[in-house]
């Protein structure tokens, strides 16, 4: 999808991809030449049926992961399903125990997938420490709303 | 007003992008396959996957490399039957590795994932599901092909679930289907719904590479014997009306059937051994790559 600012005649630049936390989704779009924004709202049978897709409005921040769609969606999963294995140690950031006690409340059905993603961020940075803050940011920076 | 097409930049969601690179993750994983075989039946309870673990069982046991995906997502039994159980999925950088069966046979099964007694069910919102719940069933299918470590196989049976509408996802993400085995019990009533999934199958044009007639009578645990079981001629019928081989007419038997439950699968290999060949005979010599226009 693109958006138009009709004034202007510009194509709108996608700015960022919000969850409120209601099943609902927020897609932010900006004009380069005013600025203006304007924010898509999906309800959540919209939202859930984009989700369903296995795609990302505003594109993908991270490679997709494997089943990721099931592992981010399935109700019931077993706590022992997956049993994620890590890159070698050398060069891979440590987890803080702030960060580390976060993690711990993802369900484990997905949290191998959510520790490898931010894992792997912190890495690409040369970042040393996971702490909440980076966690924070990550989030912020990759669209990983949810996690 | 301008276009979408008259915007030049790009669209950043890129949305059919995403799902175009989807399916393009499915054909690499399976480049490495001969032979994707989908085992269908119109009718629940006629032993399809039975049949799926048997065939997969006989076709390791010439010494072929086989996978078995159980697409059956909501009533999975088909890794049990060949003695796999939950035990933590490794998952590297880009794939999850199947577990192997002890007859040698890669499995993939929502059997794997779920809790013990809990259903396919999935997260929020609980409203208006029908609207997207297919979707997610065909999202968790093509997972179910594109990020298992396969490997080189020769031959990769899905086994899938009763009916025919799930057959549509399966030609649609994988284009090169090689064709379906088509599994039926003797009775009219398991005809007729089973033809209706061949009908459907061949509108999909998915070439019938076979029938297996399944409960054709009943051998007796105690002096092995042969007897009457369903009355009718399903399977004789389907291959006369679609001009596909009988594979297999296997009688029920219950020690048979016991074993399986007990995750072994020896017993039906044997009795599907044949079966295994005349669709490796089907399918062609090594090296033929079979694929839909």
């Amino acid at each position: 999808m693109k958006f138009l600012c009709i004034e202007c005649d510009r194509q709108m630049a996608f700015a960022e991809r919000k969850l409120p936390g209601d099943g609902t989704l927020a897609a932010v779009f900006s004009c380069p030449a005013c600025n203006r924004s304007v924010a898509m709202l999906t309800n959540p049978m919209e939202t859930q049926l984009v989700a369903s897709l296995g795609v990302h409005i505003g594109g993908r921040t991270v490679p997709e992961q494997p089943f990721e769609l099931t592992r981010s969606t399935v109700e019931g999963g077993r706590a022992d399903a997956f049993s994620d294995i890590a890159a070698p140690a050398g060069g891979r950031p440590v987890w803080d125990e702030a960060a580390r006690e976060r993690l711990s409340r993802v369900p484990s059905f997905v949290r191998g997938m959510v520790q490898r993603i931010y894992a792997d961020y912190a890495a690409e940075r040369q970042i040393a420490v996971i702490t909440p803050e980076v966690m924070d940011t990550a989030r912020r920076e990759l669209g990983l709303e949810g996690m | 007003m301008r276009t979408y097409s008259e915007l030049t930049e790009g669209d950043r969601s890129n949305l059919l992008g995403q799902v175009s690179a989807q399916r393009e993750r499915v054909a690499a994983r399976l480049a490495t396959v001969r032979h994707v075989v989908a085992v269908v039946s119109g009718k629940g309870g006629v032993g399809k996957s039975l049949v799926s673990a048997g065939l997969s069982a006989a076709l390791a046991r010439s010494g072929r490399q086989v996978g078995l995906l159980d697409a059956d997502l909501h009533g999975p039994t088909a890794a049990r039957m060949l003695g796999v159980r939950a035990s933590g999925l490794a998952v590297r950088d880009n794939e999850v590795e199947p577990p192997v069966a002890a007859c040698g046979v890669c499995v993939m099964s929502s059997d794997l994932l779920l809790e013990e007694t809990a259903p396919l069910s999935w997260r929020e919102p609980g409203h208006e599901r029908f609207v997207w719940r297919g979707t997610l069933v065909a999202g968790m299918l093509r997972e179910f092909l594109a990020d298992v470590a396969w490997g080189a196989l020769d031959v990769l049976l899905v086994d899938m679930p009763p009916g025919s509408e799930r057959l549509d996802t399966l030609v649609e993400l994988v284009p090169s289907l090689a064709g379906a085995v088509v599994v039926t019990i003797p009775s009219d009533a398991s005809y007729r719904a089973v033809r209706r999934a061949v009908e459907a199958a061949r509108a999909g044009r998915v070439p019938l590479l076979g029938v297996v007639e399944n409960m054709a009578g009943y051998r007796c645990g105690s002096c092995r014997a042969d007897g009457p079981l369903f009355d009718g001629d399903a399977g004789e019928r389907l291959a006369r009306d679609t001009g596909a081989p009988i594979l297999a007419r296997i009688p029920f038997d219950p020690a048979m059937q016991s074993l399986v439950d007990r995750g072994d699968v020896a017993r039906a290999a044997e009795a599907l051994g044949p079966a295994a060949e005349a669709l490796m005979t089907r399918l062609g010599p090594p090296g033929r790559e079979e694929r839909r226009a």
